[in-house]
């Protein structure tokens, strides 16, 4: 990968990052948002993961947002904002030591992480990130944690299924 | 000249080429909408503006851009003039992928006629069309007003349902092809001798009817139903922003088109034994199709909005489902013989499941709340 792009690519989705939480406007938010998951997926195009690339614009950005955005938009959040200036200090002082943990955490990792994928870029095979070696993966390697996760989604789908039935009643 | 340089013109010369043809095609297929729905409720049809009122889309077009732009008060900017722009940009995006003809030989070099050949080229543009919903729900929701942001709501969850049977249908093609390369799905159907209407041919209806919706288009456009919303998201659009709503339409017409032509139809191939001519037999495919579509709109009355979420979620996707299934089992234990055979079975089951279609649809329709009668005007 060029260094050049990357840092120009990092700098966007970083600033869309920031513009998601500094935005007073719900619908303004979740926008940045997606341009932050668009970002997201020309990274994972740039290191040869087509497939990873496209499901996460299908999923992230084209399924999971627009739920969101139908939610604001329902909601029509707009007048409320004064509702998120009284933060009680506690959450502020959460929010802050959670935030300097993790990012020792990625300082202690990232120099790790560095020296793993020195290794293991020679492993990486060519076909790596095609929607074969993927689904291969999925479904030989890591069978129980996708069929876990499939449960999981099934349950989450019944749930809802029920409180909507429960609200026609 | 080098070989890399020589790929990125060809890459700048095919893009552009699409995009001009897809373009000079939205006023073409504007008036033939016009012309064909006419010609089905014996009407003439626009017949003022140049020969077979051919001119009268560049007339429109004009009156459009030259028209005052009105920005209501109280429209969130930003996001009302992103919003044609994200309607047209997924719709043009998409043709990318799509191939249109036998590779060609250019100064000894092969080039595909095909803007890029990604080897996911399906997820690619099912990708963009759930990135399409952006246009609508931003439009509708920006305006500030309350038709648009109904018309939106409506649109949104329509095109989140839809995107599922057509996945589905898709997902079965795939199988079938073992590959997302829509070239690859081309070759499949020239091999074979098989196109794949046959053997999918549930996968073909589900297509067909999922893409009418996902369209927006006459039956399903709930969204911008006249009768209710005005016009729905689109209702606080004037001059050239409303126009590019409307492109980006027509040009989405056209990619669903030769989406179905290259799945379905066997791509640009001759049918019949005819002689090959390039690209011609891909137009005439798509022509067919965006004709169907008219005949579509023509025909049927907008279905009512509970009635079509019903219909996409109780029978299209378990139906797609069950395709699926069998197309997957077969494609399994008998890979060598699978077209005959799920020709065979699709067949079949076409026939079943437009029975069940038939019975299932009454119930749900009988199920359906009814609304309370209309009190009499004045009365």
């Amino acid at each position: 990968m060029t260094l050049l792009p990357f840092v120009a690519l990092s700098v966007v989705a970083i600033a869309f990052a920031l513009l998601l939480v500094l935005n007073r406007n719900a619908v303004h938010g979740a926008l940045c948002l997606v341009v932050n998951f668009a970002v997201v997926a020309v990274f994972f195009l740039m290191l040869g993961a087509e497939f990873i690339a496209v499901v996460q614009v299908a999923v992230y950005a084209g399924a999971i947002m627009v739920l969101f955005l139908f939610v604001l938009m329902l909601l029509n959040i707009q007048g409320q904002e004064d509702g998120l200036e009284q933060k009680p200090r506690s959450q502020i002082l959460i929010a802050a030591v959670l935030g300097i943990l993790l990012l020792a955490e990625i300082g202690v990792l990232a120099p790790m992480a560095a020296g793993l994928g020195g290794a293991q870029a020679a492993a990486v095979p060519a076909d790596f990130g095609s929607p074969k070696l993927v689904g291969l993966t999925l479904f030989q390697d890591h069978l129980l944690a996708f069929e876990i996760a499939a449960f999981i989604l099934l349950a989450a789908m019944m749930g809802a299924v029920v409180l909507a039935k429960r609200r026609l009643a | 000249m080098s070989d890399t340089l020589f790929t990125w013109i060809a890459s700048l010369v095919k893009a552009v080429l699409v995009f001009a043809v897809l373009m000079s095609l939205v006023p073409l297929l504007i008036w033939l909408e016009r012309k064909v729905v006419a010609w089905m409720q014996q009407r003439i049809g626009p017949n003022r503006c140049g020969p077979f009122g051919l001119l009268q889309p560049m007339a429109d077009a004009v009156k459009l851009i030259i028209k005052e732009n009105i920005i209501p008060a109280g429209v969130d900017r930003v996001t009302y003039y992103l919003a044609p722009i994200l309607s047209i940009v997924p719709a043009l995006a998409a043709f990318a992928v799509v191939p249109f003809g036998e590779p060609v030989t250019i100064l000894g070099r092969t080039v595909a006629l095909q803007v890029a050949d990604v080897n996911i080229g399906i997820l690619y543009i099912l990708a963009l069309s759930s990135l399409a919903v952006y246009g609508v729900t931003l439009a509708g929701w920006s305006s500030n007003n309350k038709y648009s942001l109904l018309g939106a709501l409506r649109s949104s969850a329509q095109m989140i349902s839809y995107e599922i049977p057509i996945g589905l249908a898709v997902v079965s093609v795939v199988l079938m092809a073992g590959s997302l390369s829509l070239k690859d799905i081309v070759d499949l159907q020239r091999e074979s001798g098989y196109w794949l209407v046959f053997p999918q041919l549930i996968s073909f209806i589900i297509f067909l009817i999922a893409s009418n919706a996902e369209l927006n288009r006459p039956p399903f456009d709930m969204a911008e139903a006249e009768s209710e919303l005005v016009a729905g998201f689109h209702t606080e659009y004037t001059g050239f922003r409303f126009a590019m709503f409307f492109m980006g339409e027509y040009v989405n017409l056209v990619t669903v088109s030769a989406l179905a032509t290259v799945m379905f139809l066997g791509g640009w191939h001759a049918p019949f034994g005819l002689p090959e001519i390039p690209i011609v037999w891909f137009l005439v495919k798509i022509f067919a199709f965006i004709i169907f579509y008219m005949w579509i709109r023509a025909t049927l009355p907008r279905i009512r909005y509970d009635l079509l979420m019903a219909f996409g979620w109780k029978v299209l996707i378990p139906v797609g489902f069950l395709n699926l299934a069998v197309t997957a089992v077969v494609v399994t234990l008998a890979a060598d013989r699978a077209m005959p055979l799920l020709t065979a079975v699709n067949v079949t089951q076409a026939v079943v499941v437009g029975a069940v279609i038939k019975i299932a649809g009454r119930r749900v329709e009988r199920r359906a709340p009814r609304l309370a009668p209309a009190p009499e005007a004045g009365g």
